[in-house]
Formats: structure tokens, sequence, C-alpha cells
């Protein structure tokens, strides 16, 4: 699927499957992880510099931003001034004006304050950062953010860690036909059909960390979200058959005895 | 002089700059982001920007994250 290129803001992208780099063991299992995944768009959180032990490895040292598209996001923050303020940080830290705004509305489901991200992405694409707003699967807010300027939209499958799996089909399905944008289901994904089902539905991405961070076997599962993700797609591009009640034979009747 | 970095209370040279600090806590400015009472700085003016009695310094960096809160956060948040 090399010509198959996902493209955001002008950005080429050679894998659909986005991973988080947060709660593995160590920095050797995120980078085999990721590797085995085969992504080269890693999300990172800004974070306090530990200045009493710097014996501390940084993630950096594992991830070579030549090699992958680092993505910080704005995780943990509730306001739309934290969010502001994580995401200038971040890219006063980083490489680039990327910045995967998230303005948390609620502790127990995380789920996105639409009203507050909004906000924050209007400040944030005037400041010329190039916003990938994580979102709820709510297709008029993921018009409003199109509107506003972001060249992509993050719409969860379900809360964030769950791992229960795309919760709204039919509002993730019209949220693809409203948007003329790349949309990348983030958050909620369980195990690889959960994956499929996204990019079949017609998902450009998905983005995901605690499906292969919190597995058994994160390497294993991180090998079969990759494999997930590209069938979903190439399903998707195939074109499945439609749904019908009845049988149809796939056998020809002439020449039975 | 006294000044706050990250949350802690430390003396500081009056006058230190920020790449000053950076080097003193071995700390590869190439990697950080730095904010002096709620501004951020361009690493451009790491080496000319003085602290001062009293300065708020905040240090920053990226760990491991997915979305929402990430997992174990030794180092705090801001």
């Amino acid at each position: 699927m090399s010509d198959d290129r996902l493209i955001i803001a002008g950005r080429e992208f050679k894998s659909r499957l986005w991973v988080g780099t947060g709660k593995y063991k160590d920095f050797v299992e995120t980078k085999k992880a990721i590797d085995t995944a085969g992504a080269d768009v890693v999300t990172v959180a800004v974070r306090r510099v530990n200045i009493t032990d710097r014996s501390k490895e940084n993630l950096l040292d594992y991830l070579d931003p030549k090699k992958y598209t680092i993505l910080p996001n704005t995780a943990g923050c509730y306001t739309v001034e934290d969010a502001l303020r994580y995401a200038r940080l971040a890219r006063a830290a980083g490489i680039s004006d990327l910045v995967k705004l998230e303005v948390i509305g609620d502790e127990r489901t995380l789920f996105p304050d639409t009203a507050g991200l909004i906000e924050a992405a209007k400040i944030l694409v005037k400041e010329g950062f190039i916003v990938l707003p994580y979102t709820n699967d709510d297709p008029v807010v993921a018009k409003k953010l199109v509107d506003i300027g972001c060249p992509a939209v993050m719409p969860l499958a379900a809360p964030i860690g769950s791992g229960l799996g795309i919760r709204n089909p039919y509002n993730l399905k019209i949220i693809l036909e409203m948007v003329k944008v790349p949309v990348i289901v983030d958050a909620g994904v369980g195990t690889a059909s959960d994956a499929t089902l996204a990019m079949e539905y017609g998902a450009d991405a998905v983005l995901m960390n605690t499906a292969i961070a919190g597995a058994r076997d994160p390497i294993a599962m991180a090998e079969a979200m990759k494999y997930a993700v590209e069938a979903g797609r190439l399903a998707y591009k195939a074109g499945r058959i439609p749904r019908k009640l009845y049988a149809t034979a796939s056998s020809p009747i002439e020449g039975m005895l | 002089m006294k000044i706050q970095v990250n949350g802690e209370g430390r003396t500081a040279n009056a006058g230190v700059t920020v790449a000053e600090l950076l080097r003193e806590l071995d700390i590869r400015p190439d990697r950080v982001a730095v904010e002096v009472n709620t501004e951020v700085l361009n690493r451009q003016e790491f080496e000319r920007r003085g602290l001062h009695e009293g300065d708020h310094v905040e240090i920053i960096s990226f760990i491991g994250g997915g979305a929402g809160e990430c997992g174990d956060l030794s180092i705090g948040r801001l």
C-alpha cells in the first residue's frame, strides 16, 4: 500500500496506525512496540523535567524525531488556558507546530469539553499551530473544528483506555461523510477488530495507546494492530458487498445432475 | 537570590541566565522548553535571558503519553 499515503496539512504519513507512548514498562518496550506497529506518528505528553533526579532517561533518546513524527498532546488539561499553555510549551520544546489538542471535560470519562476545545482550537490555529483535535463522536462539533481550520479531526471510539471499541458507528460514519479532512479515530480501541472496523468505515487512521501497552503481550498486540489497520484499509478500498437477508449461490446451477 | 524552579525553591546567583541554570541542572537545552513567569521563551533567548529574585521557572520536556491522564507521572503536572 505504498502509494496509499495519508496527507495532513501537506505532511505525508506512511502509517495509518498512530500510537501513544504511555503506560509501557520502559523505553525499550515503547520503541519495540512502535517499530513493530510500523507507526510513524507517536504521541507524547508535556510534563515538568525531573530536576532532582537527572539519571532518568529521555524518551527522545529512544525516538529519533527525524524518524518519527512526534505529536505532543495536551493530555490532562481541563481548561482552555491550560491547553494553550501546554501547546505553546510543546511547540517551544519540539520540532514542529503539530499539536494533538485535548481539553478534557470530565475526570471519570475523560470526555472532551467540546466548547473549550473549539475555543482553544480557534486560538491555536490563529497562532499557526497545526491543530489535531481530540473530539467527541459528534458530527456537528467535528464540522465546526474543520471550519475553524483544523486539518484533521480525531473523534473518539469510546472513552480513553476503556477498550470498548466503536460505541457509535453511525455517528462515526456521519462524521466521515460530513468532513472533507482526514478523520483519525482516537481512543477506546480494545482489540484488533475494533481498529479494522474503524478503517473499514473509512477512517483515515487510528490512534491508540492502552490497547497495545496494556495487552498481556504489547509487542504481539502491536503487530496485530498493524495488520488490523492494513486489512481494514484494504477492505475499505476494495469495497465490501452489500448486506442481504437471503442467500445468493456462489456456485453455478448450470451443469447440475 | 531565591527562585522557583519546577515548583521548588532554589538559590541562584543574581542575574543567572536560563542557559546557565540549565547547565547547572545538567539539562540539554535542545530537549526542553522553558517558561519564566508563564512566558514561554524561544530557545534563542536562553543565553541572554537573565533571571531575577522570585522568578518562577518551569522546565518541561516530553514524556510517554497517549491521552487523558498519562499513566505514572513521576514528574508531576505544571
